[in-house]
């Protein structure tokens, strides 16, 4: 019987920890569980989202990309720069950073498929390097409409309406980045369990030798797996440009602990133990909830994250204590 | 030293999962002499010398030193009671970083005893005065990883006096060493056994074994069936005593035409494992490599799939240059490779037999945009399943929870449905049951009767004469002879494997 309960808390410990969250929540607020608080939370955990389905990638190859969050940094001041320096139009202001993302990728990939330094490693290094890009880019100040440069002169470019549109906008009622967010987590889902590349990427993180011995490419699994966690945190960083209405510094740094965080909440779900798209996207909303539920409870957002730390291991122990049990 | 000290096992047996590996093993061992324990692969002299080490428990059965009966549950049991085990795996047992002295005394800096503060300089001066005990002067200060295969081994060794070792299993402590290097250790553990400490000397080449031994054991299927002093036993006498009427085992090899030439391999090497090898396979032909652990066999098959990176050498399928450059370009060359590390290479334990057995192919599985298709992934699994006989409760089950035989079939069914047109097999029926070793055989015979060409690397002689057209004999790392089916012996495969290309006396 406890081996039962044990079976059972572990498939579905997490989300019926959401609904116990979420219950709580609504017995303490009234306003807690209204139509648009709930989009609220889902429009809160969108950009998070997005950098979280990239890591999940990363780990699915066995892997981890630290650089997420530096290149949402990036990406965020090279999308505000581009329309408030340059008055770029639209399609280089969205193609320029998903570019960047990709660049990033790659240099992460041909650090550790080509030069074989191991991931967390050589990613931490790559944080570093495009953190100080970013930083260096910008001289360290913000990016805002008609900013004032050192010199006294004012920048040329305020932000594209239609640009904002895709942070603030909404389609039937519903947030736009709401809808993006859906749409990449049931795309990315879609694509790791049934085409044959998100099986190779599955398969990779399995048993890389072994992957390998039955015919896979590893190694360009893995690059394009870097490539992938990459764009995903461009476009979290151009959300944030487009939801803010400015560059801000070091946007990303809060993000990739939240992102990870959210990832490996997501190891519990469904019993899964290992990363999942649908599983980060659980995370992802319990991280939501945990917040909004918070602040609307007046609770300090310094102290939310000892109760995020607090979930994060809850989530960690069901899960790992059932894997090391399975292997003994 | 009296005989009363010496160390006896007795009546030792062990099964696993209801095999039996041993059964009622008596083994003696007295201070100062040299007993050297034989047997083929799997005869259980590894199983009884780990019982003896602490690593396994045994079922039944007792182990004494003199009149006192000991109780070793785990290898710091074992060495309490001065008995002590040399791996062939020399490097898991050194601390890389670490110099010799170091190295040497590392239980008893690990013990934390005495005083706080380590006197370098009077263990050092310790460590050189145990090393010139066994006549070795490698130089103390050396870090272990910059020390030869040889040294490693005698340091390893001084580390046993350190211990004040009683009785020390030396496990094929020659197989890595050139024959200069294996001189000086038979120097050393002279020096051992004027010390009085016993040694269990396990080894396959005959020829030392006769050289250094006292005493000569022979196990096979978990008994011991040769006991003797080393003087009243001749090599011949060894053999049939390690290979017995092994025949018992059935192998169903049909006559299948042979075609034209499918696999050309000339002169490949990588390294000092693999020297310039060159053979030919041909259609519907099995042709076995045979050679003892350690001969090269698995580096050879990893090369010629593309695992390994190879220094020289051409490799043609068909006719034509075959790409070897990855495994993934090897298997578009037609050449495919069920390897010797089942669990960690041949399958993905932790997922499941229908993902296990589509990977290699799912582009055919798969539509333009690279969607897979459920129903033809499920139904190649189940045609797998059912053509191979594998026995799983679903094809959603992972592999990990398969049996070793049918995890086996799982690491063979996947290259079914390939283009692949040479299959290599190495040591595909280790660790094994009966049943499925037959079904094995019989894959392997239906592959050979479709046409393909097969490439069976073992050090199991049995299979490779009951199964192979033709026999290539391994020996560090070049082929050394080659004979057809029919035309050789076991004890001529096991002295060619053994003695290399010298012809037989």
């Amino acid at each position: 019987m406890n081996n039962r309960l044990l079976q059972f808390s572990y498939k579905y410990g997490a989300l019926i920890f959401i609904g116990l969250v979420i219950l709580f929540f609504s017995l303490r607020n009234e306003y807690f569980f209204t139509y648009s608080n709930l989009v609220d939370i889902l429009r809160s955990i969108s950009i998070l989202t997005f950098v979280a389905i990239g890591v999940t990638i990363s780990l699915t190859v066995d892997g981890f990309d630290l650089s997420v969050g530096s290149t949402v940094s990036l990406t965020t001041v090279a999308t505000a720069t581009m329309m408030i320096w340059y008055e770029l139009p639209l399609a280089v202001v969205l193609i320029v950073p998903l570019l960047i993302g990709a660049v990033v990728g790659l240099l992460n990939a041909f650090l550790i498929v080509k030069v074989r330094i191991p991931d967390l490693l050589a990613t931490l290094a790559v944080m570093y390097i495009v953190s100080g890009i970013h930083k260096t880019y910008t001289k360290g100040y913000s990016i805002y409409n008609n900013m004032q440069f050192q010199d006294g002169t004012k920048a040329p470019g305020v932000m594209n309406p239609d640009f904002l549109w895709i942070g603030q906008g909404k389609l039937l009622g519903v947030p736009f980045p709401v809808i993006l967010m859906v749409l990449a987590v049931i795309g990315a889902h879609v694509f790791m369990k049934y085409t044959r590349f998100g099986r190779r990427t599955t398969m990779t993180g399995g048993n890389e030798e072994a992957a390998r011995l039955s015919g896979v490419r590893v190694r360009r699994v893995r690059a394009w797996a870097y490539v992938a966690s990459g764009v995903f945190a461009a476009i979290g960083g151009i959300l944030y440009t487009a939801r803010v209405g400015s560059g801000q510094i070091d946007a990303g740094a809060p993000m990739l602990m939240d992102a990870v965080a959210a990832v490996f909440v997501g190891y519990s779900v469904f019993g899964a133990g290992r990363p999942n798209i649908i599983g980060t996207f659980v995370g992802a909303v319990l991280t939501g909830i945990l917040i909004n539920g918070l602040t609307m409870l007046h609770v300090q957002y310094y102290t939310t994250d000892i109760i995020k730390g607090a979930v994060l291991v809850l989530a960690l122990t069901v899960t790992f204590v059932h894997l090391s049990r399975r292997r003994a | 030293m009296s005989v009363a000290l010496q160390l006896a096992m007795n009546d030792i047996s062990k099964s696993f999962a209801g095999v039996s590996a041993l059964g009622g093993v008596d083994f003696t061992l007295r201070p100062g002499e040299v007993h050297a324990l034989l047997g083929a692969n799997g005869a259980g002299k590894s199983t009884l010398m780990k019982i003896l080490s602490g690593a396994y428990a045994a079922d039944g059965g007792t182990i004494r030193i003199g009149a006192r009966e000991l109780s070793i549950a785990s290898p710091a049991d074992a060495k309490a009671e001065g008995i002590h085990c040399v791996y062939q795996e020399v490097d898991t047992s050194l601390v890389p970083h670490l110099t010799v002295a170091e190295n040497m005394m590392l239980d008893r800096i690990a013990a934390g005893k005495g005083s706080m503060w380590m006197n370098w300089s009077a263990i050092g001066r310790e460590a050189e005065a145990v090393l010139a005990r066994i006549g070795s002067r490698i130089p103390v200060t050396r870090r272990a990883d910059e020390l030869t295969l040889a040294e490693k081994q005698i340091v390893l060794i001084a580390r046993l006096l350190v211990q004040e070792a009683k009785f020390v299993i030396l496990d094929e402590p020659t197989a890595p060493l050139s024959l200069e290097e294996a001189d000086r250790l038979f120097g050393i553990m002279d020096e051992l056994k004027k010390q009085g400490i016993g040694i269990v000397f396990i080894s396959h080449r005959l020829p030392e074994v006769k050289q250094v031994s006292d005493r000569i054991t022979v196990m096979r299927d978990g008994k011991v069936v040769l006991s003797e002093p080393a003087g009243a036993v001749e090599p011949g006498d060894i053999v049939r005593a390690m290979l017995g009427r092994s025949f018992e085992e059935e192998y169903p090899k049909a006559a299948v035409p042979i075609g034209e030439t499918l696999l050309e391999v000339e002169d490949i090497a990588a390294g000092h494992r693999v020297r310039g090898v060159s053979l030919n396979v041909r259609r519907g032909e099995i042709v076995a490599v045979v050679g003892l652990v350690g001969a090269g066999k698995t580096e050879l098959s990893r090369l010629l799939f593309g695992a390994d990176p190879a220094d020289r050498g051409a490799v043609k399928v068909g006719g034509g240059t075959a790409n070897i450059a990855s495994p993934a370009d090897a298997l578009r060359s037609g050449i495919a490779l069920v390897p010797e590390e089942r669990r960690k290479e041949g399958i993905l334990v932790g997922s499941s037999v229908l993902h296990n057995l589509s990977l290699p192919i799912l582009k055919q599985l798969s539509g333009a945009l690279g969607f897979l298709s459920r129903l033809s992934e499920r139904r190649h699994a189940e045609g797998t399943i059912g053509r191979l006989g594998i026995r799983t409760a679903s094809t959603g089950q992972l592999v990990g929870y398969l049996s070793g035989g049918n995890q086996q079939k799982v690491a063979i069914g996947k290259w079914m449905s390939t283009d692949a047109e040479v299959f290599m097999f190495d040591e595909p029926t280790k660790g094994v049951d009966i049943g499925a070793k037959r079904d094995i055989f019989r894959i392997i015979g239906e592959l050979a009767a479709a046409g393909k060409g097969v490439l069976y690397l073992t050090c199991e002689f049995a299979e490779a004469l009951g199964l192979a057209d033709r026999i290539l004999v391994m020996c560090d790392g070049a082929i050394v002879k080659q004979f057809d089916r029919g035309g050789v012996t076991m004890e001529e495969l096991l002295y060619y494997a053994s003695a290399g290309k010298e012809d037989m006396a």
